[in-house]
Order: structure tokens, then C-alpha cells, then sequence
């Protein structure tokens, strides 16, 4: 499978099944979208009515099958035998430690911090069970991970602070480590917690929008009156920190219906002084208010090709900006196991909510069709065919990916999104997501060829 | 060549036979920042110097 394209002037094809990346003149271009594989040594007679000098067409031809040869275009398909159950222990925690904000932001997917349960913290009993959870659980993977996550989860900081001192020391006694995560909205942070978050945090999420009056009119306190103003000095204080130390870090923001506009949010973080970027597309059931819908499209596809001729422009000009989304490693990504099989929910990765319930991923807490165990008594065998499932769900498995060109770079989606906004079963696509995922690999290989050396 | 410039060295199948399973597990929801495999990086750096035996090296 070939996937051609042109963005900005640069006609580009991606070999699907190779992964590799070519840069091609108007003419390689044009001569690709005549081709069928497999090729022959000789040109189609078709190419000739193209309307180029016949010299020039054999030329290109020539390079074209040149790398059809060496399996770098229109290369073979494969399947790849996805590790057996031994080998894809869980090795991820999402930890609820709040399920309570403080902050009440129009698109927040998780009932304002109840996920539609109660207002609850986690005890740190019930964390440092969760991490002898996952180490007993992890086989022979020694890189764990846990993420705190809520609601807002410096509201129950101190458990934090002891999960994470557990966590360690329990990892090292048995050789493994635990990276710990944190997303917060800000709304708490003042210098004792950006020195410890700093210090303990393997990595940061900062949620912001973006521009002042985007942000404020999404993310709001429970009584009104501007986040931004708060959250943006304690976030640059933070960010400095991480980028001068070379630890990792994300600002990241949602963009909806109401700010199709969002690579300006994009820019105004990164006149902020923020490096490292995420605004992502709010997912939402249609009938939302703030949903993406398909009439959106085109504008949202070409606000991502803004927003990446944009930072090619910055990137030129020696400023440092990273968009999350924007980011692909053709060199040394992931392998083709984890390529065929994005999502780690239910088997790699599992939510735990603050009683210890424990469920998928993050966005299916609550949901008691989905809960899988608790932490304290284990998964349920009850649930053994519902994680059966989701072990089983890539993109072999998920009828809409074998079609797609993008598979290899996302990874089958998100199995939340297919219960939740397309029909209610953990292997459809969402449609929306599917498409943004494709416009978003499109302007990341531009980005790869404007800024590979050479170029 | 004059028509086609290739922009990466290497292509998957020089990762085919890899997975160790040491990466960071992906979230594809928005909310978790991710979305996608493809910006994540092979924990097992030094694979393609190592193992040679199960891995071609363009």
C-alpha cells in the first residue's frame, strides 16, 4: 500500500508496510498515482500521457522501481503474531488518586471529577496495594509506569507523596522502576509542589488551552474567575525547570467546536516560553455542544496544516517547539508490536479508582459493565472474556484498520472512543479520531521532510 | 536520484523481531496525551547494535 499526498508544495509517499518516507518531484508524484503493484521493469504505457518529456518519465519510472526492488515502495504485506498473553503483563497504572476537582471545564469527560460515582480520594493504603498490584503483576517487564490522574490529583497529594516513596523503594527491591507521572490543572501548585513534582515526576502534563479567553472560557473554577491568571506563572515556573534539567514534561491543552482555530493556542503557549506541546481534539458524543462533527472537518484539516508550515517556519528560525501529535521517529520508533497494537487498556495498562475498583483505562471508570476487579480481591473471572477482548483488539482485529494508511503510525485508536461515540463496541473506530489521526500523520511526515537534513 | 529523495534509513522490517515490551504503554485517548504509537520511542535502544542475529540492519 502507497499513500500519496501534497502539502505545502511537497508531494510526499508514505510504503505503508515499510514505513519508509520518499520526497518526490511533481513527476515521481504524478507517475505514483498511475501505479499499481506489483511493478514491472517497464514503465506503463499510461505514464506517457501524463504530458512529460517520454525521457523524463522512463527516468522516473527507473527510481521508482528501483525502490520497489529494494522493498521500499508498494513493499509486501505482513502479519505480524502478536505476543502471547506471557508476554504482555500489565506494566502500567493509571491511579485515581482524586475523583474530585477543582476546576469545572465544559468538555471534561469525567462527570466533573465523579466519574458518575462520588467525590472521593484515594487512601495511600489503597495506593501502595495498587503498586504491589502492578509489580506482582508485571512478569518480566522492568519498566513500569504509573500516572496519577483524576480529577485533579494534588488534592490528595500526600497520597501521592507515599505512593511514590513506596513505589520505589518496592521497584528497586525487586530490580524493577517505576515511572511516575502527573497530570494536574495547576490550581494547586505553588513552590514546595513544583520542587517535589520536579524532583519525583518522571514526567508532567499541564492542562491549558492555550490563549487567555480559550482556556478561561473552558476551564473555569467552581465560582467562576480566570485559571489562566493563576495556572500560567506556577506552569513557566515549571517548564523552565524540566527544560533546563532535560526532563520531560507536556502542556497540554483540548481544542473543541468553539476554537477550530487552535494552532493559534498552539503558538501562544509556545510565546509562553513552553517547548513541549500538546492541544488535542476534544472527543465528544455528537450531540455535545463542543463536539467535533464531520461538517468540521476540512477547517480542522486545515488549520493542522497551518499549524505545521507554522512550526517548520519556527523550527527554521531555531526556536524550540515540539507538537506532541506532530512527532513520529522513523528512524527508531516503536516496533512492529507495538504498532500493531496501540492501546494497552485491559491488559498492559489499567485504571484504578480511589476504592480500588479497577477498570480498562481512565475513561471507563464508572462504567460497571467494564469494571474489572478490585485491588484488593484481583480481576474478577467474570471478566476474563471482556480482557480476553481487549488483548485481542488491533489492527488485524479491528475491521476498519487493514484499509487504512496510518495504521502502522497509530496503532488502532482508541477502544473508549469506540464504545462511547461509535456504536458501543470496543473494535469500532471512531470515525472523527480516525480521520484526524490521518490529516495529523500527514503533516508530521511533512514536518520529517522539511526538517531532515538535506532538505 | 533526481526524482526521489527517501528520508529514513531504516524501515520496520529492521524492528520486525523486537518486542520486548520494556516501551512506555500507549493510551490512544486524548485526554492521556497520546493518540498514537508513532512519537514513542524503543526502550530497547540499543537493539539494532545488539541483535544483529534477529535484526537487519540496513
Amino acid at each position: 500500500m502507497l499513500h500519496t499526498f501534497e502539502l505545502d508544495g511537497e508531494y510526499l509517499a508514505l510504503d505503508v508496510n515499510s514505513g519508509a518516507l520518499h520526497v518526490l518531484t511533481k513527476l515521481a508524484y504524478d507517475i505514483c498515482g498511475k501505479l499499481e503493484s506489483p511493478l514491472g521493469e517497464k514503465p506503463p504505457v499510461e505514464l506517457f500521457e501524463l504530458g512529460y518529456p517520454k525521457e523524463e518519465v522512463e527516468l522516473a519510472y527507473g527510481e521508482l522501481y528501483s525502490l520497489f526492488e529494494q522493498n521500499l515502495l508498494f513493499s509486501p504485506d505482513f502479519v505480524v503474531t502478536m505476543p502471547d498473553n506471557q508476554k504482555m503483563p500489565l506494566k502500567a497504572l493509571c491511579l485515581h488518586v482524586a475523583h474530585d476537582c477543582n476546576m469545572r471545564c465544559g468538555y471534561c469527560f469525567a462527570d466533573t471529577g465523579e466519574y458518575c460515582g462520588k467525590r472521593e480520594l484515594m487512601t495511600p493504603e489503597t495506593g501502595m496495594k495498587a503498586i504491589d498490584f502492578l509489580i506482582e503483576s508485571s512478569g518480566h517487564i522492568k519498566n513500569l509506569e504509573v500516572d496519577f490522574f483524576g480529577g485533579e490529583p494534588l488534592m490528595a497529594l500526600d497520597t501521592v507523596k507515599i505512593v511514590t516513596e513506596y513505589g520505589k523503594s518496592r521497584a528497586s527491591q525487586v530490580g524493577k522502576s517505576i515511572n511516575f507521572t502527573l497530570t494536574t490543572n495547576g490550581a494547586l501548585l505553588d513552590d514546595e509542589t513544583i520542587e517535589y513534582l520536579d524532583r519525583e515526576m518522571y514526567n508532567l502534563v499541564l492542562s491549558v488551552d492555550g490563549r487567555k479567553s480559550v482556556n478561561d472560557n473552558m476551564r473555569r473554577f467552581p465560582g467562576g474567575g480566570s485559571t489562566y491568571e493563576k495556572i500560567i506563572p506556577a506552569f513557566q515556573k515549571l517548564a523552565k525547570t524540566r527544560e533546563e534539567n532535560g526532563t520531560s514534561y507536556y502542556v497540554r491543552g483540548t481544542f473543541t467546536a468553539k476554537n477550530l482555530d487552535f494552532s493559534e493556542d498552539v503558538f501562544h503557549l509556545s510565546d509562553l516560553g513552553f517547548g513541549e506541546i500538546s492541544v488535542e481534539p476534544v472527543a465528544l458524543d455528537e450531540s455535545h455542544p463542543l463536539a467535533l462533527k464531520d461538517e468540521m472537518l476540512p477547517r480542522i484539516f486545515e488549520e493542522y496544516e497551518k499549524l505545521a508550515i507554522g512550526l517548520v517556519k519556527r523550527i527554521e528560525q531555531g526556536e524550540h517547539i515540539n507538537f506532541f501529535h506532530f512527532i513520529v521517529d522513523l528512524e527508531a520508533g516503536p516496533c512492529v508490536y507495538k504498532r500493531v497494537k496501540g492501546c494497552g487498556a485491559g491488559c498492559e495498562y489499567i485504571a484504578v479508582t480511589p476504592s480500588g475498583d479497577l477498570y480498562p483505562c481512565h475513561q471507563f471508570a464508572g462504567m460497571e459493565d467494564y469494571r474489572l476487579g478490585n485491588i484488593y480481591s484481583g480481576f474478577n473471572d467474570s471478566a476474563k472474556p471482556l480482557r480476553k477482548r481487549f488483548e485481542n483488539a488491533n489492527i488485524y482485529t479491528k475491521p476498519e484498520c487493514g484499509k487504512c494508511f496510518a495504521k502502522f503510525f497509530c496503532g488502532g485508536g482508541c477502544a473508549a472512543a469506540g464504545v462511547k461515540y461509535a456504536g458501543g463496541e470496543i473494535e469500532n473506530n471512531y470515525k472523527i479520531g480516525c480521520e484526524l489521526e490521518r490529516k495529523r500523520l500527514e503533516c508530521a511526515l511533512y514536518l520529517q521532510a522539511k526538517t531532515s537534513s538535506g532538505n | 536520484m533526481k526524482n526521489i529523495k527517501t528520508i529514513n534509513k531504516k524501515t520496520y522490517s529492521d524492528t520486525t523481531f523486537a518486542g520486548c515490551g520494556e516501551c512506555r504503554s500507549s493510551c490512544q485517548s486524548a485526554c492521556k496525551t497520546s493518540c498514537t504509537v508513532a512519537n514513542q520511542l524503543c526502550e530497547n535502544k540499543k537493539r539494532l547494535e545488539k541483535t544483529a542475529d534477529t535484526v537487519t540492519v540496513r
